[in-house]
């Protein structure tokens, strides 16, 4: 091709050998420019994050040079005049300076913030589409596990992060935090002095806070990212069911220059959106909040979005408190803590593990579930997304009082209800939803789709033309797996001896866990591979169906299926 | 065919309909409702800011609830004593004459001449004496330090007005209402009455040059530009929330969509 | 959209047929978004001179050839406006500098201003040039797909044997399970270490103590009200409803002590006020007898986890924390009536000192703000 016509540059070529002559790079270079990466949007969501991540590092950087990370209480005289002759800390100060007095210090802080949130947000959506289509199955959960590890960290870091500035809103966050803390039983009070120096607010909070969020945090988020990353390379990338993609192979664009020139327009969006974003709308305005006291709050008190799960939580516990002995256990306190994230997030980190306990199914997939092929795993998250949407919602409990015109109280007695009912009912919901929706494909690959063309049969009738389904949506229709059932507590072997795994309270469990993941709309064929009529002729790819003449009233079809008409599209005349 | 009939069962058929739908009902709605029920007010003759023409007035216009010598019934308390600055207050941000008892009384165009609010109000203090109209001095935020009234503000207001001033949800269904509309006499007098659910804030506590500094506090704030773009209602990390995941993921995912989506190359050549 | 196939009917010639596809069916062809497209070699043909340590796809034209005239035109196209894209990014760039060097900051007004032309030149630098890589690779390059074998994860059998012989033969080098002692001993050597790092944790701060039993306030101490930091008297403090933000004398700026010993003073109307008396444990916690001219003191932190509980309806003498919307009734000892607070606000005892001003009696009789184990 005349594309190639050129001459690699003596530069090039120059340094590539030199380097070469030191570390044998260039079978595996070539290898890694012909890099297979699958192409769906969906797979695009984790690189928002690690995007977001270097944009972090990069605005992070600027900032660090001009803030200063100290409680020292300082009198202000700087360009907010509002706020002329008021004590506040040196950390507020530099950042009202950063604000004020540095060129693109304002929009520096707020691609910085706006980035954070970002990074939370395309987590969330990541994992939710992992989870969704089971791509953490095996050989990729430890990638799921550094990816759950990877949250935490991201909760942990944003939380010091807008503490930083010392203003009011993320003090009252800080009190909240300390005020918890100091609840945990026999260790709190002096977990709680350890960390803040002494009592709250202290002086050492934010000096600290600082050297965990720019260095500790973020080295350990870097090295979990690389091996994050590396692994995802290695392991190569799940697909999503299609023609040609099997359990074998990894269909796409070369990475050299395809997948690098991708990646680049997509950082440069990213990157662009966050510019937006900071230009656009404010986020953070710390110089409204003014600078913290702990004399003072500001109503709609809420902490960044992504720990909006812990504020709701504190929000929805009625009171609950047990005095014994001398020693006082504030379970108001204590479970809305601890439990709504362990639930969450112990969850979803055991979940793979989980699954492969209920289904016995210990073969590696590359081949990404459909949702609703998977009814039992969708609707467990579906059941934990409304678990946490529920307590995010109560998070904003009075702002959505306030703006909805609902009663405080409602709300929270709202939320009380929802965050067991809720759940309960998204499961069974969405389960249903999915078999539906597999009861759907199995028609569609069985019957085909409706062509929109209406046909008058001789006899009269009208019938809506099926035409048969293209090849690459049968490949997505049968890339269903067929869900395996286990030994029950009923099966046993040709001595009558039942399995082990089956036996027991666990063993019974177990079995029961099985069947509801077994439970599956079929796809019906008739062993040569082909969808199978209903009546064993099999029907191929690109025919009509109506077969004009073969048959008196019918179903469209031509012919009269056994049992299933009433299930056909409707006939004329009702 | 006709041409709607012909565009019928396009995808964006569905979209199309349920925008017009919407178009529909809101313009029905907003042809419906009033704009705002403005109290029925006989503006009676009023001329002379005297006790006497404020007696008429509150005979006429508020006696029915506050009693004919506004000593209080079943519906509405004694005003004796009340003083002239909650008078003015209550009336000048029209939440006064109220459209229903028990209601929270919300701020809406007052159907009265301020000339006629203060010979109400200068009746009312007659009855029983109470906390005076400020004078402009008093009121005026050029005056006031508003580092200070940030001090007093954020310990004393932001917990129920927001330190952006947006308001803020109460118990059963009340609110404290956003401050971006309240004249700095307004201000004054409503910390000095106290109206409805807030506290009082009497001189001795708040003296009139600490509430002068809130007054310049608040009136500074609620005109600040907002210099990192759109204030999102300055209501803090739930707009924000909702603005990264509907705004910032949104877009991002229809650019990823782009990204991904399947080439369609010019058909070739010799084939039409 | 060009999805117009002929198909031939299935009744014969002369029945006329009808189009392949009605307007809002499924397009016969592959679906638009997200899929992978249909490559007509599925098995990766390996490059010539290959062996076995990796196999590298051959990369295959699908779609038109790029000397096909439409694709020469449009590739002519999309180069003009990857180039535009390219060229207008580098303008705006440039008037970010401009911005950067022209737009002061140093007051709100100027930092707006300096704000917004950073931002929307940067922006605009940022999503052209995004815009232009990805036309480029959409448009100029040519349609290419490739397939990639997966290996098996799993290593075959005689490498793992190889392994394990391997990690034997250097384990029996080492002679570690030989030889117990050394192993134990080693195990016992490490120990300490392990707990060093946390053993060097305990000087970040100090023991609680009593520190959370106890606030500064004393007999006497006077009530200053925050921010004016004036004392004040019942006289000052005479209108029914009022509220104000207390901090005591002397500690007006020290947040540490702020953090517990911040009050809240409310006045009521006379007969609204009904403390009832109470104790805990021995110790007198609420009576009437700590108010004076029916003005009360409450603790301003709230027992829940320490946020300020500044909310105060005159209407209801409700005390309502902004935090987690718990609720107290200021007239009875500030109860909890709703929400996750566990105890009552604690009362601070006043009276009057020789000059009438308002001063605390004593300390709180209990320990102020959330639980905590030690409380009792």
């Amino acid at each position: 091709m005349s594309d190639t016509d050129f001459d690699v540059p003596k530069a090039l070529s120059g340094t590539g050998g030199w380097l070469d002559d030191r570390f044998h790079g260039a079978r595996g270079l070539r290898v890694l420019m012909r890099k297979v990466f699958p192409d769906h949007w969906t797979f695009m969501l984790g690189e928002i994050a690690l995007w977001s991540f270097v944009i972090l590092l990069l605005t992070g950087t600027f900032l660090s040079l001009f803030f200063i990370p100290s409680m020292t209480q300082v009198t202000y005289h700087g360009s907010y005049v509002k706020l002329d002759g008021i004590k506040m800390s040196e950390a507020y100060q530099s950042t009202l300076n950063i604000t004020f007095d540095v060129r693109g210090g304002l929009l520096i802080r707020q691609i910085h913030h706006w980035a954070a949130d970002l990074f939370m947000a395309a987590l969330i959506i990541h994992m939710l589409r992992v989870f969704f289509t089971g791509a953490y199955r095996k050989p990729r959960e430890i990638n799921w596990l550094i990816g759950v590890g990877l949250f935490t960290l991201g909760l942990l870091e944003g939380l010091f992060g807008y503490s930083l500035p010392d203003d009011q809103l993320s003090g009252a966050g800080l009190r909240i935090f300390e005020g918890a803390l100091q609840g945990i039983p026999i260790v709190g009070t002096y977990l709680a002095f350890f960390l803040f120096g002494g009592p709250f607010p202290g002086h050492d909070i934010v000096p600290r806070m600082y050297i965990i969020h720019v260095l500790l945090i973020p080295g350990i988020l870097l090295a979990l990212i690389s091996a994050h990353l590396f692994i995802m390379f290695h392991q190569k990338h799940t697909q999503m069911p299609g023609k040609g993609n099997t359990e074998k192979n990894v269909n796409g664009q070369p990475f050299y220059p395809y997948f690098m020139a991708k990646g680049g327009a997509w950082f440069f969006f990213i990157f662009g959106a966050l510019v937006l974003l900071a230009t656009f709308a404010t986020i953070n305005p710390v110089w409204l909040y003014g600078p913290y006291s702990p004399v003072a709050i500001s109503s709609a008190s809420q902490p960044d979005f992504y720990m909006g799960i812990l504020e709701g939580s504190l929000r929805v516990m009625p009171a609950w408190e047990i005095n014994f002995l001398g020693h006082t256990l504030s379970l108001s306190v204590l479970i809305p803590f601890a439990l709504p994230l362990t639930i969450v997030l112990g969850g979803a980190a055991l979940w793979p593990f989980f699954e492969q306990w209920a289904t016995g199914d210990r073969s590696p997939h590359n081949i990404n579930d459909r949702p609703r092929n998977a009814p039992v795993r969708t609707a467990t998250g579906v059941a934990a997304m409304t678990f946490y949407g529920v307590l995010w919602a109560e998070g904003a409990n009075d702002v959505i009082a306030d703006k909805l015109q609902v009663p405080l109280y409602t709300i929270t007695w709202i939320a009380r209800v929802m965050v067991f009912v809720g759940p309960a009912l998204g499961y069974i919901i969405t389960k249903r939803i999915c078999l539906g929706l597999q009861r759907k494909d199995a028609q569609e690959l069985l019957h085909g789709y409706e062509s929109g063309i209406i046909r008058q049969l001789p006899n009269g009738e009208f019938i809506e033309v099926h035409q048969a389904v293209n090849e690459e949506r049968r490949a997505v229709l049968e890339a269903k797996p067929v869900p395996a059932l286990l030994p029950g507590p009923g099966a046993a072997d040709a001595n009558g001896i039942p399995a082990p795994s089956s036996r027991g309270l666990l063993g019974r469990a177990r079995g029961v866990a099985n069947r509801a993941f077994a439970e599956t709309i079929p796809l019906e064929t008739n062993g040569h591979g082909d969808v199978d009529h209903g009546n064993g002729h099999a029907v191929e790819s690109g025919e009509e169906h109506a077969a004009v003449g073969a048959a008196p009233s019918g179903s469209g079809h031509g012919q009269l299926p056994a049992g299933d008409a009433a299930e056909e599209e409707p006939r004329e005349g009702g | 065919m006709s041409w709607i009939n012909a565009r019928r069962r396009r995808p964006a058929a569905g979209y199309a309909a349920l925008l017009l739908g919407l178009v529909v009902v809101a313009l029905a709605y907003g042809a419906l409702t009033s704009s705002g029920s403005v109290s029925q007010a006989s503006a009676a003759v009023g001329a002379q800011q005297d006790t006497a023409a404020g007696k008429r007035l509150f005979q006429v216009n508020c006696s029915s609830c506050h009693g004919l010598e506004a000593q209080g019934t079943s519906q509405a308390p004694s005003l004796v004593g009340a003083g002239a600055a909650a008078v003015d207050f209550q009336m000048s941000t029209g939440r006064m004459p109220a459209k229903e008892v028990g209601a929270e009384n919300e701020r809406k165009p007052s159907s009265f001449s301020t000339r006629e609010i203060h010979s109400i109000a200068d009746y009312i203090a007659s009855l029983g004496g109470g906390p005076a109209i400020p004078t402009d001095q008093q009121v005026d935020p050029a005056l006031g330090d508003p580092g200070l009234g940030y001090q007093l503000f954020s310990a004393n207001c932001s917990q129920c007005h927001n330190a952006g001033l947006s308001g803020g949800a109460l118990t059963y269904g009340k609110d404290a209402p956003p401050l971006t509309e309240a004249t700095p006499t307004q201000i004054y007098e409503a910390m000095l009455t106290g109206p409805e659910a807030m506290p009082v804030f009497a001189d001795g506590a708040v003296s009139p040059q600490a509430k002068r500094d809130i007054i310049a506090y608040i009136t500074q704030t609620r005109v600040e530009p907002n210099p990192g773009g759109f204030s999102l209602g300055r209501t803090g990390p739930i707009t924000e929330g909702l603005v990264i995941f509907f705004g910032g993921m949104g877009f991002l995912i229809l650019v990823a969509l782009w990204i991904t989506a399947k080439r369609r190359d010019p058909r070739p050549t010799g084939m039409e | 959209m060009s999805d117009m196939e002929e198909t031939e009917g299935t009744e014969g010639p002369g029945v006329p047929v009808a189009p392949h596809r009605v307007i809002g069916t499924p397009p016969p062809s592959p679906r638009l978004l997200g899929s992978t497209a249909v490559a007509e070699h599925r098995e990766p043909a390996t490059a010539a001179g290959e062996d076995e340590e990796e196999v590298v796809g051959v990369p295959h034209n699908v779609g038109l050839p790029p000397d096909d005239p439409k694709m020469v035109l449009h590739g002519k196209r999309a180069e003009r406006v990857v180039a535009a894209c390219f060229t207008l990014a580098f303008f705006a760039g440039c008037a970010f500098i401009a911005a950067y060097v022209g737009i002061g900051v140093g007051t709100v007004d100027k930092t707006l201003r300096s704000n917004l032309g950073l931002g929307s030149t940067l922006a605009a630098t940022l999503l052209l040039l995004g815009a232009g890589a990805l036309i480029w690779v959409r448009h100029l390059m040519p349609n290419v797909e490739l397939t990639e074998e997966r290996h098996e994860l799993r290593s075959d059998e005689k490498d793992r044997q190889a392994f394990q012989e391997v990690f034997k033969e250097g384990t029996g080098y080492s002679q570690f399970v030989k030889r117990p002692l050394i192993r134990r001993t080693l195990m016992l050597g490490t120990l300490p270490l392990l707990a060093a790092p946390i053993v060097l944790l305990r000087d970040t701060g100090p023991k609680p103590g009593t520190s959370l039993r106890n606030t500064v306030w004393s007999p006497g101490r006077r009530l200053l009200v925050y921010g004016t930091n004036q004392p004040i008297t019942p006289a000052d403090f005479s209108a029914p409803g009022s509220m104000i933000s207390i901090v005591p004398e002397g500690y007006e700026e020290n947040d540490d002590q702020l953090t517990k010993a911040a009050v809240i003073l409310i006045k009521f109307r006379p007969g609204e006020l009904d403390i009832p008396t109470r104790t805990q444990g021995g110790t007198l916690v609420g009576t009437m007898n700590w108010t004076v001219d029916n003005i009360v003191a409450y603790s301003k932190i709230c027992t829940h986890v320490g946020c300020p509980v500044a909310l105060y309806e005159q209407t209801t003498h409700h005390i309502l924390c902004p935090c987690h919307q718990s609720t107290f009734d200021a007239a009875k000892g500030a109860e909890v009536i709703f929400g996750p607070a566990p105890r009552p606000l604690p009362q601070l005892p006043l009276t009057t000192d020789s000059s009438g001003y308002l001063v605390a009696k004593s300390d709180f009789t209990q320990p102020v703000g959330p639980s905590f184990w030690e409380r009792g």
